[in-house]
């Protein structure tokens, strides 16, 4: 099986981190990984934002990278969602402009084989304990685009309950947007704040050190609220817990 | 459309007001709370609630595939059962129509069901202008009437008003109200109830909405909680039912699915305490006149349109309000319009075109549908499966669309453009990284920045951001993984330098 990492624009730039722990964990896993360099951006934040047709080369990119691989893993809920549910979406406004008119087929060929890295360990690899070490006192986060758009459900809640030392505690309204939302966080800043307000003081109420869920652009804005409170609690990749050892 | 802010005002502006509400954020959550759990626990009593979900929406599907065809079986049926239809192209046609029906009864008073599609049109305005008060009778919409205000809910108009604010409108407002009167619900139903029964033993007109639309018997459908539809359905001597024509169902069997997804998906109820069923009018029995005014009003604008025309199928059950946690901190009246929360934001710039549309409702549609983080609990619960998040970002691209019109781009679309640029390269996004780097040393203090230049600020008002490494991915992976290569990169060679533990295998 070839495995490609899809690390994400963001995560590339901001959480090389993550990426690092992505490949460690599926090393430790017997996975070889590649990661091919001409991978860019999945072209959500354009299509999110209305810029639709900006999105077609992106998407075309994303559809020749990573058409020679068996299996793509990111860790990224939002841009996986983006992915499977929404580059179909980019092809037909194509289609529409008369343009790149093989990119519907192109994207149907890859779109299924992309998974978010929960759904990648446990339902490709059939692996829920991953041989992590994580002693500290741990809330998750399920992030609306992994529960909602490509149903992970508890499948990073079985990987978190099989890490040995953890303290994983339930967050109350844990499936309450935590008001990222990509441009809304800057479009409807004070909104977005509000929502923000909410999670944060749920976060607070389990007593945990760390905040973990499967996208780092929802961490980073709970993380930013949290860190500007001085408040205590930091916010962790759900795979940089997961590729922790003793 | 009358408007609960000033017109033009855009969702971000009305909203950031609303949300220094503190009273109207502890009314909101409290409201939106409880009608969101029962609605999960009746939804939950179903096996068959998805399949119930598909059936809707593949009913309202059809109807909407096959409009032309129902509506004229709906004149046919209606007019056979002794009642009259009308046709109105848009809001100005329909007032008219309902004006003139109501001149030619003599009267100058009407009762009113609550209706969405009457405050659509500011029936209530229009019939005003011709003399012609009309009554609410709903408590919710009494409540609103009566504190000169505006409905912010679907379903529970006053939602944004708790009971002691009630009280205080009944005792300003309330010909005739008991002085006395406590914040206590009972006590404040029975005042309404008392001012009510005047209006319906003495006015001979009704006005209603209408649910459903039965297009093989003519029959038009009413569900409500508290009876007094019940009442201006069965006491006046004239009826005039103002339904706009996506209401229609094809069959009466059809009320089997759709009686089982709207109570409990909007009052979290089994079964709704009033279901109201009429066909033309019954010689001896109810009004002996009965008009039926068909309304588009940009519907046809709508449903023209591949992926917004799904917001049609809409049943107005607001469970979509209930769970939206924009709706929930800033309110109905942000939305500019009598359809809040994620419903209003993509029915709302679809509908209101032709005579509806001015340069203050352009401003306000095209800031709608950005207000949604895309979160999906919308779609989740919809009883007849609207994608509403589909509809939202593609009314984005329609709102882009028609920027790229302008002579001079926007700082968004400039920002935008050049980020397609960055990203359609994979050397060009390295040296955009780099130049990220070098940005944010500049700016950051102990790891993190907080403050960030220009639109950006507004995120750094509330949020610190961790500064950007000193290393991107894609630079760790060439010097531990890669070997040069670039791209076929082979796992498992590198060694060190990440500062993580690697177990061993």
């Amino acid at each position: 099986m070839r495995v490609a990492l899809f690390i994400t624009c963001f995560n590339d730039v901001m959480y090389a981190k993550t990426g690092r722990a992505v490949v460690e964990l599926l090393e430790r896993l017997g996975q070889q990984v590649e990661f091919p360099m001409e991978q860019t951006c999945c072209g959500q934040m354009h299509f999110n934002t209305g810029y639709q047709r900006e999105c077609i080369s992106m998407v075309r990119r994303f559809a020749d990278v990573f058409a020679p691989y068996d299996a793509v893993v990111s860790p990224s809920g939002s841009c996986v969602s983006m992915v499977r549910e929404y580059h179909s979406r980019v092809a037909e406004v194509a289609a529409e402009r008369g343009e790149d008119l093989s990119l519907g087929t192109d994207v149907a060929a890859v779109a299924p084989k992309v998974y978010e890295l929960s759904e990648f360990l446990v339902d490709v690899l059939g692996v829920t304990d991953v041989g992590a070490y994580f002693p500290h006192r741990v809330t998750y986060h399920p992030t609306c685009h992994s529960l909602r758009m490509i149903h992970v459900g508890d499948k990073p809640l079985q990987l978190l309950r099989a890490v040995r030392g953890i303290d994983l505690v339930e967050l109350p309204a844990a499936e309450q947007c935590c008001g990222f939302g990509g441009t809304f966080a800057v479009k409807n800043y004070q909104t977005s704040t509000a929502m923000l307000a909410d999670k944060m003081s749920h976060v607070l109420d389990t007593g945990a050190e760390v905040c973990t869920a499967g996208d780092n652009s929802c961490l980073m804005h709970i993380g930013g609220g949290l860190s500007r409170l001085r408040s205590g609690v930091r916010t962790l990749h759900l795979a940089e817990i997961l590729a922790a050892t003793e | 459309m009358s408007a609960p802010v000033p017109a033009g005002t855009k969702f971000p502006a009305a909203a950031g007001k609303a949300l220094a509400d503190t009273q109207l954020r502890r009314n909101l959550r409290k409201a939106t709370t409880t009608i969101r759990d029962k609605r999960a626990s009746v939804v939950g009593e179903l096996p068959d609630w998805q399949e119930l979900r598909e059936a809707g929406r593949a009913t309202k599907e059809r109807v909407l595939r096959h409009l032309d065809t129902y509506l004229v079986q709906i004149e046919e049926s209606v007019t056979a059962a002794g009642g009259r239809v009308h046709w109105a192209r848009d809001a100005e046609e329909a007032n008219r129509i309902v004006a003139e029906l109501v001149q030619a009864t003599g009267e100058h008073e009407v009762i009113k069901i609550k209706s969405l599609t009457t405050d659509e049109i500011d029936l209530n305005g229009g019939l005003a202008a011709t003399g012609i008060t009309a009554y609410e009778t709903d408590l919710a919409e009494l409540i609103v009437q009566l504190g000169h205000d505006y409905s912010s809910h679907i379903l529970v108009p006053a939602i944004h008003k708790n009971r002691s604010e009630i009280r205080e409108i009944f005792l300003r407002e309330m010909p005739d109200v008991d002085p006395g009167l406590t914040d206590e619900p009972r006590v404040l139903a029975m005042a309404a109830r008392k001012h009510l029964r005047r209006k319906f033993l003495s006015t001979r007109v009704g006005v209603s909405g209408g649910n459903f639309l039965i297009a093989e018997t003519g029959t038009v459908v009413i569900v409500e909680s508290e009876g007094n539809g019940r009442m201006c359905l069965t006491l006046p001597e004239v009826l005039i039912s103002v339904v706009g024509i996506e209401k229609v169902l094809p069959t009466w069997a059809d009320l089997e699915v759709f009686l089982q997804l709207l109570p409990r998906s909007s009052t979290g109820e089994r079964m709704n305490p009033y279901t109201s069923t009429w066909r033309g009018v019954t010689p001896g029995d109810g009004p002996q006149e009965f008009h039926l005014v068909l309304l588009d009003n940009g519907r046809t604008d709508a449903l023209a349109d591949q992926i917004g025309r799904q917001a049609l199928n809409c049943i107005r059950c607001s469970a979509c309000l209930n769970v939206c946690p924009v709706y929930e901190r800033v309110g109905g009246h942000s939305y500019g319009s009598v359809y809040p929360g994620p419903i209003g934001a993509v029915i709302t710039p679809q509908i209101r075109t032709g005579a509806s549309k001015t340069d203050a409702t352009s401003r306000t549609d095209a800031s709608l549908p950005y207000a949604s983080s895309l979160c999906g609990a919308c779609y989740e619960v919809c009883p007849v499966k609207i994608n509403i998040p589909e509809v939202l970002v593609h009314l984005r691209a329609r709102v882009v669309d028609e920027k790229r019109e302008h002579k001079l781009p926007t700082p968004e679309m400039i920002a935008m453009q050049a980020m397609k640029w960055v990203f359609d390269d994979a050397k060009r996004f390295e040296r955009a990284e780099a130049a990220a780097r070098l940005g944010s040393r500049s700016m950051a203090r102990g790891g993190k920045i907080g403050t960030l230049p220009g639109m950006l600020g507004r995120w750094s008002d509330a949020r610190d951001t961790p500064a950007v490494p000193s290393e991107s991915f894609r630079q760790w992976w060439e010097r531990n993984r890669a070997g040069g290569s670039g791209g076929t990169g082979s796992g498992g060679t590198g060694s060190g330098g990440t500062g993580s533990d690697r177990s061993g295998s």
